[in-house]
């Protein structure tokens, strides 16, 4: 029998989806049963008063959740959320319910061994449950009392070889896509990069001195699984300087329907024969591409590396072989106000491990120190650009105003000369331009 | 400028707004210091580090106060 009635919770287990209901429900139970004896560190029926709470959340229309305090673990000013309910006698269980950040390794990838780890450590000293993974990137342990935070970060940080992630006005924890590791659209490997700026920018990252939250993520190629350019501060994607190369004989193979295009991922369905004109060239967001007597060929100048005729065709079109990232800033995905896309800073710029990617470094830092004494607290680097002008965000990243930075011609004309720059400057002898201009 | 020079300003310098509020943002501590963040980020930690400083964070922001002042500190402490 449930420590509280949940009937509207029950509910949500009715529709055609898994529920997180459901799971709760079962992780509540496997507390209560405790089958491998474990010494419980918070309270057992912590889930079930999670559920308890989360009904009388919806009876009331309100939460009963307060966020946000003291808590931590020392020298760290992130990666742990306090958490509190304003009914502590009501559900014991949740009275302190911290959230706790973990740093996911680049690209994800984990050994079963090391989950196994992390799940036994937060059955023992949290609620047992959490969240793989949080917007953020990270993962998400949910739910542990003040006491556990410096055992759980003991053990992680000695024991597991792992950090905290980031939260507050910090640096974020840096996202990134599979990459090379495992995907052939990479351009740069997003993972080497992810890591080499985790590791230099711990100070950062742990120990809040920017205005507000900053985030970065690293896309191996335009497709953009991490959603770099919507959602960081600092976005970074790969990209190519030369041409498309193509297979031509990949390309009959796919006209001719012996390889499935899109890598037969829309297969449980007839669509008909494949159409280069119509499925490739014909959505061509530039119109670059032409199909003439059986030959593919793309005007690459035009090509804005929108990626589809390569998700289309991969095994005919490959991404060029002069690769780097382009850097993009000021993105930022929030409840209230509407999203944010990140703006084109560096069309090009190399991703090269030798130096310890410095060309990329230097640009970070220069943005830091920009935001860091122009920003007003509580504002992201996006709506400092728009404040003060994309210009001034140029002229404190040393980077000269170029064609890239405009959309089209006379739409977002935001530079403008200064007097200094130009010849002559604002003076001029109005008796001399009275003689050609009259009145 | 020295780290006991640096704190005395900060503590006397939040003492002085502590009836209006008890957190504070990195920038008004800068603020105090008349200092670039870059710089005056290094005090303030050695600030936190010796407990003449804490850190509050609501998850999205983070503030900086004197430890067992405000309204958090006596709820987080009540048992």
């Amino acid at each position: 029998m449930a420590k509280h009635e949940t009937p509207l919770l029950d509910q949500l287990e009715s529709g055609p989806w898994p529920s997180f209901v459901s799971d709760l429900k079962q992780e509540a139970e496997k507390r209560a049963k405790n089958e491998k004896g474990l010494d419980l560190q918070i309270p057992v029926d912590v889930v079930e008063d999670l559920l308890g709470i989360l009904e009388l959340s919806y009876k009331h229309g309100k939460t009963h959740w307060k966020h946000g305090g003291i808590v931590g673990v020392f020298g760290y000013g992130g990666g742990v959320i306090g958490r509190y309910c304003d009914q502590p006698e009501m559900f014991p269980g949740v009275a302190h319910f911290h959230t706790i950040r973990v740093a996911q390794p680049a690209g994800k990838f984990y050994s079963t061994e090391y989950l196994r780890q992390l799940c036994n450590l937060w059955d023992f000293r949290g609620s047992g449950i959490t969240n793989m993974h949080g917007s953020t990137g990270d993962i998400i342990l949910i739910g542990t009392t003040t006491p556990q935070l410096e055992e759980v970060f003991y053990e992680m940080s000695h024991n597991m070889n792992q950090d905290l992630g980031g939260s507050g006005s910090n640096l974020r924890t840096p996202a990134d896509c599979i990459g090379q590791a495992r995907c052939e659209y990479a351009c740069y490997d997003t993972q080497a990069i992810c890591h080499d700026l985790t590791v230099e920018y711990q100070d950062e990252l742990h120990r809040p001195a920017f205005p507000y939250k900053f985030k970065f993520k690293f896309d191996g190629c335009p497709n953009c699984c991490v959603a770099s350019i919507a959602r960081s501060d600092m976005s970074f994607i790969g990209t190519w300087k030369d041409d498309i190369r193509i297979d031509a004989e990949a390309v009959k193979a796919y006209v001719g329907g012996e390889i499935k295009s899109n890598g037969g991922a829309h297969a449980g369905r007839d669509w008909g024969a494949f159409d280069i004109q119509k499925e490739v060239v014909g959505l061509c967001p530039t119109g670059c591409m032409k199909y003439e007597n059986g030959t593919l060929s793309i005007n690459n100048k035009e090509c804005t590396r929108c990626m589809h005729c390569i998700n289309v065709m991969p095994r005919a079109l490959r991404i060029g072989n002069d690769r780097g990232c382009s850097i993009l800033v000021g993105a930022k995905a929030p409840i209230l106000d509407g999203a944010q896309m990140g703006s084109l800073l560096v069309p090009f710029v190399e991703v090269n491990p030798e130096d310890e990617y410095q060309a990329i470094k230097d640009v970070i830092e220069s943005i830091w120190d920009w935001w860091m004494e122009e920003g007003k607290n509580r504002e992201r680097l996006g709506e400092l650009i728009k404040r003060q002008g994309f210009q001034r965000l140029l002229e404190a990243v040393g980077i000269e105003a170029m064609p890239q930075h405009v959309q089209e011609p006379r739409s977002n004309p935001y530079i403008f000369w200064k007097e200094d720059e130009v010849e002559g400057g604002w003076e001029r002898d109005i008796d001399e331009f009275r003689k050609d201009h009259k009145r | 400028m020295e780290q006991a020079e640096a704190q005395d300003l900060v503590v006397e310098g939040l003492k002085k707004k502590l009836k209006t509020k008890s957190k504070f943002y990195f920038n008004d501590i800068a603020k105090i210091l008349e200092m670039k963040p870059r710089l005056a980020k290094k005090f303030v930690n050695k600030m936190v580090q010796d407990g003449v400083l804490e850190y509050w964070s609501s998850g999205s922001t983070s503030m900086y106060g004197l430890p067992g002042t405000g309204k958090q500190a006596a709820a987080e402490h009540e048992d």
